[in-house]
């Protein structure tokens, strides 16, 4: 159902949209990027000017452009994003060719005020893209094989470019948000069976064909599969990171060892402490308790969401909202299941606690346009 | 686009379905991470509370200060030197290059410390302290002090090194530290951890390596915060160890200097022995090395000097040389021949010059013979024939077990390298080694210390200290461990008759003290220092029966490798014995006229405070002396040489 149908006279204007904001999320987020910044001014060693300080500014700059986005109405995010889709996708381009080679792969733009992935940025476009996409397709066209390889081609193109990066987390993270958009627009359960079949299959012929001649792998990908399920056979190697983040993560006990008091993340023996391993210090420092703390915080705003998205009757805000949520829950589970061990080490930030600026003002965009959507839904 | 109400709610509803399953999916995943996280934080939170405390914490060896060695008037043989370097950090230099191009004009540093120091970066942490240069004099030290501002990440440094202030007078006696081989770790049950610090250094010959347990002390131990790569964060608590505990030495370092000096270049040994109680009071080999290379890491060069040196500097010849004790054997042989009732004090016998034995002529080593001998007269003017005959009546089982009593083929125990058990042949042994019978003319030869007899000269100065005090003196080099005096063994009586000592002392002092004593050159004339002792010269080559013929070729025309050895052994003061000797001169020619003028002067120099006074030789040979004895270098009491050179 689109906002032609609806009485636009209901929906707020002007300043009096702030009123309309859901505040309790806004405020959730800020509370969750809080415990970020608490963390980087610990894993500094206490000094706020190494990363504390600069998350900050991030976060307060996203926040404004988050406001901007809010009280722009969703309608006019709905009509921009082909275009949006289109240039985060020119954005990948030019990254594949011209792009800054870190950490051993092409995954942002310096724009010289700060570093740009565009990956990143895609998480959400694409989202837009799908929820535009089934807002504009006929329901009666959904589950048509026609109109399914369009939005399937709109998600594997620009995934595999991601994947060419190599960026295995934001891939997978790309195709399962998509697949989350596209399901809960009311794409047929059988193609997502069929998908989960061959997908199933796929993985078994990986597994059985090893050590013959015709296995799919290279061996030293077998070995990374191997060093996931089994850490301590290479301690020293890819196994180290995941066994220090768990020794990390372990020895916090229930309340944890104090804030910088963490004996793991000070004296360096956690990797990628103030990004994607972030979560093991505030388990360190705070133990179990904060960590569980932290996950109820991200579990709130995951229901915001989805409450949010059931209440709207706009289809484009329902399947963005839900897009959004799906993403943001990816990040939250792809993160934290590698951190504890229980998924191999890819490159996924905690969302608002990792240091760095891309993931950080996407999901703060992200927010915004969520916040857009739930200001001007349809009453 | 329009779409009638009715699609709108049915999507609307299939949303929210759909949208409600999602969530339980999300809900379940949440789920597991929380469970994962009190796994982990709580169920297996002890286990992995060890496993961060071992990442944290690094436990360090601190290790303890090596006990020092003194000799018996508490002078310093081995002492903990302060070692001054220069250490360097990568991390604080930034600019190696630029900075040791600085350093090498403050200090002298050579291309290959240069090309070392440079590997050693590139090799360890930013970090590690690199070490560029050791054993700095004070003031290089203070100039890299100095210029500290313009050399960042520069550290001068203070640690402690072995240093022997006595060098070569004690290498043979004290041997020196080095580090620990992999060699050393294997011949260890259980080593100490210790020794797997890097540069720690353990005894590798001498005192200090049969003293190691004493010298070395106990670990103490530091623990220590460490990051990541190792780096050092602070030090959380330490535990001082022991330091190792100090040595006394009975060697007297002054007579010890003054006995090598006296050997000069000669290919010697002496051991100066106080018989009452056994105390070493001088062991010296000749030539020495100079120990501290070795502590610093001897060069190629130096070493191959060292032992391309045909008069073998490195071997410590008062212990570990075993040699033809020659006539001081006879002393032996003499003992056994009166203990078996052979022959009594009283017996005489007559020399023409040979004996035959089995078709064999046993030559005297005066031709023409001695004619009547006694026994004082056959060990003064060192009769061959006299003993030929008791030799021959006594046998040699009878001959090896007095060589035993008197300390002979014996392993002496003492802290030292390679001690030798020399040996003393029986009718066994040689059946054993060689398989033949033993045959008289075996006996014959061994009864004046030829054939295969072998001694070295600490198991010579035992003999004389036992037949001088009448006592199983039992040789010792340790007088006290961290000052407490080290218990003498209780000295028990020779099972041998005094009277057969006394006959056979009277004997040893015709040597030096009658007209035709062998060593009467070698007199002490101070009536209260009488001397007494016995020459001999080993032959270490045949004389054939042509050679005898045509006239046995002199020493001086030989070879220096074929020519005799030298013996010497005696003690003083004759009628109240203080002090043994026993000299060896390495193919020096004869005992009585090497030898012998050397053991006198060792005996004296220990007799005496100081240089031997120039009364005490007879008055025709005073001028010589007076020459020789100024000719030697000898330390000051500080034991630095006068003037700073060295001999």
């Amino acid at each position: 159902m689109s906002f032609l149908e609806y009485r636009l006279k209901s929906v707020p204007t002007g300043v009096s949209k702030i009123f309309y904001l859901n505040w309790a999320l806004f405020l959730v987020v800020t509370a969750v990027a809080a415990i970020g910044w608490l963390m980087l001014y610990s894993i500094a060693g206490g000094d706020i000017e190494t990363w504390a300080e600069p998350q900050m500014k991030r976060y307060a700059a996203g926040f404004v452009i988050s406001l901007a986005v809010a009280l722009t109405p969703i309608w006019f995010w709905r009509n921009m994003s082909l275009l949006g889709y289109g240039l985060t996708f020119v954005l990948l381009l030019i990254v594949e060719f011209f792009g800054t080679v870190g950490m051993g792969a092409q995954r942002w733009i310096d724009l010289g005020f700060m570093r740009l992935q565009p990956s990143e940025l895609m998480k959400v476009t694409l989202v837009m893209m799908l929820a535009a996409y089934y807002d504009w397709l006929d329901d009666k066209r959904i589950s048509r094989p026609l109109w399914v390889l369009v939005p399937v081609l709109l998600i594997i193109v620009p995934t595999v470019l991601v994947l060419m990066q190599p960026n295995l987390g934001t891939s997978v993270m790309l195709i399962i948000a998509g697949a989350a958009v596209m399901f809960a627009a009311g794409v047929s359960w059988w193609y997502f069976g069929a998908v989960a079949l061959i997908g199933g299959a796929a993985v078994a012929s990986v597994f059985f064909t090893r050590g013959t001649p015709w296995q799919f792998l290279h061996d030293y990908q077998y070995k990374r599969i191997d060093t996931f399920l089994d850490p301590s056979a290479d301690p020293l190697g890819a196994g180290y990171n995941i066994i220090q983040a768990k020794i990390a993560l372990g020895s916090g006990g229930w309340t944890g060892k104090g804030f910088m008091q963490g004996t793991q993340s000070r004296l360096n023996f956690l990797p990628e402490k103030h990004t994607d391993f972030i979560f093991t210090t505030l388990g360190e420092e705070f133990g179990f308790v904060g960590a569980f703390a932290l996950l109820i915080l991200y579990t709130l705003i995951l229901v915001f969401l989805i409450w949010a998205a059931i209440q709207n009757k706009d289809r484009f805000s329902q399947l963005f909202i839900i897009g959004i949520a799906a993403n943001f829950f990816l990040y939250i589970a792809v993160n934290l299941s590698m951190v504890m061990g229980m998924a191999p080490v890819v490159g996924v930030p905690l969302p608002f606690l990792s240091y760095g600026g891309s993931a950080t003002l996407v999901l703060l965009l992200a927010f915004g346009l969520v916040q857009s959507a739930i200001v001007h839904r349809p009453r | 686009m329009r779409r009638t109400p009715r699609d709108t709610e049915a999507t609307s509803r299939n949303f929210t379905r759909r949208a409600l399953l999602m969530t339980g999916a999300m809900g379940a995943m949440m789920s597991a991470l929380g469970v994962r996280m009190h796994t982990l934080g709580v169920r297996q939170a002890g286990e992995f509370e060890l496993l961060a405390e071992e990442n944290r914490v690094n436990i360090q060896l601190v290790p303890p200060a090596r006990g020092l060695i003194f000799d018996r008037n508490a002078k310093p043989l081995a002492a903990n030197e302060q070692n001054y370097r220069v250490v360097m950090t990568k991390e604080g230099a930034g600019d190696t290059e630029l900075v040791l191009n600085r350093l090498s004009h403050v200090i002298p540093l050579t291309a290959d410390d240069l090309e070392r120091v440079r590997k050693d970066i590139k090799r360890n942490s930013s970090f590690v302290p690199i070490t560029v240069a050791d054993r700095l004099s004070w003031e290089d030290f203070s100039k890299v002090a100095l210029n500290a501002p313009a050399l960042p990440g520069v550290t001068p440094e203070v640690g402690l090194s072995r240093s022997y202030p006595r060098d070569i007078d004690l290498a043979h006696v004290m041997g020196y530290v080095g580090p620990v081989s992999e060699k050393d770790l294997e011949s260890l049950e259980n080593p100490d951890p210790l020794l797997r610090i890097p540069d720690f250094q353990i005894g590798k010959i001498g005192v200090e390596k049969w003293m190691e347990d004493t010298l070395r002390g106990t670990a103490g131990t530091k623990r220590l915060e460490v990051n990541s790569v190792g780096r050092v964060m602070r030090e959380l608590e330490r535990i001082e160890g022991d330091p190792g505990a100090d040595l006394t030495l009975t060697i007297d370092a002054d007579v010890q200097n003054f006995v090598q000096a006296r050997l000069g270049i000669e290919s010697a040994a002496c051991v100066v022995m106080d018989v009452r109680n056994g105390d070493i009071i001088a062991a010296v080999s000749s030539p020495s090395f100079d120990p501290n290379l070795f502590v610093r890491g001897i060069s190629f060069g130096d070493y191959n000097v060292l032992t391309e040196n045909d008069h073998r500097p490195l071997a410590n010849k008062s212990v570990q040389g075993a040699y033809p004790p020659g006539s001081t054997f006879k002393i032996v042989t003499a003992l056994a021949g009166l203990k078996d009732g052979q022959i009594t004090p009283e017996y005489k016998a007559r020399c023409i010059g040979f004996v035959e034995s089995n078709g064999t002529r046993f030559h005297c080593w005066k031709a023409g013979g001695h004619g009547s001998v006694s026994l004082p007269k056959s060990l003064a003017e060192s009769c061959d024939v006299f003993y030929y005959e008791i030799a021959q009546k006594v046998g040699i089982e009878k001959i090896a077990l007095m060589a035993r009593e008197l300390g002979l083929g014996v392993r002496h125990d003492l802290p030292m390298s390679a001690i030798t058990e020399g040996n003393i042949p029986t009718k066994a042994w040689k059946q054993e080694r060689y398989k033949k019978d033993w045959v008289i003319g075996d006996t014959i030869n061994a009864s004046i210390g030829q054939g295969y007899v072998l001694t070295s000269p600490l198991q010579l100065a035992v003999m004389t200290a036992r037949v001088a005090s009448g006592t199983q003196v039992i040789p010792r080099l340790i007088k006290a461990i961290d000052g407490k005096p080290v218990d003498i063994a209780p000295v028990l009586p020779l099972e041998i008759d005094p009277e057969h000592l006394r006959v056979v002392r009277e004997g040893l002092v015709d040597v030096v003290n009658s007209e035709h004593g062998t060593a009467k050159a070698s007199k002490i004339v101070d009536e209260t220092l009488t001397f007494a002792g016995k020459t001999g010269t080993s032959q270490v080559r045949n004389i054939s029966a042509a050679e005898r013929e045509t006239g046995v070729v002199t020493n001086d025309n030989l070879p220096w490798e074929k020519r005799d050895h030298a013996l010497f052994v005696g003690y003083a003061p004759a009628e109240n014995p203080r002090y043994a000797v026993a000299v060896v001169v390495e193919h020096g020619g004869g005992g009585s006229a090497v030898a012998a003028p050397i053991a006198r002067d060792a005996i004296l120099r220990a007799l005496s405070d100081g240089v031997p006074p120039l009364t005490a030789y007879p008055e025709s040979q005073r001028g010589r002396m007076e020459s020789l004895l100024k000719a030697l270098v000898l330390r000051r009491a500080d034991g630095t040489f006068p003037e700073g050179d060295k001999a």
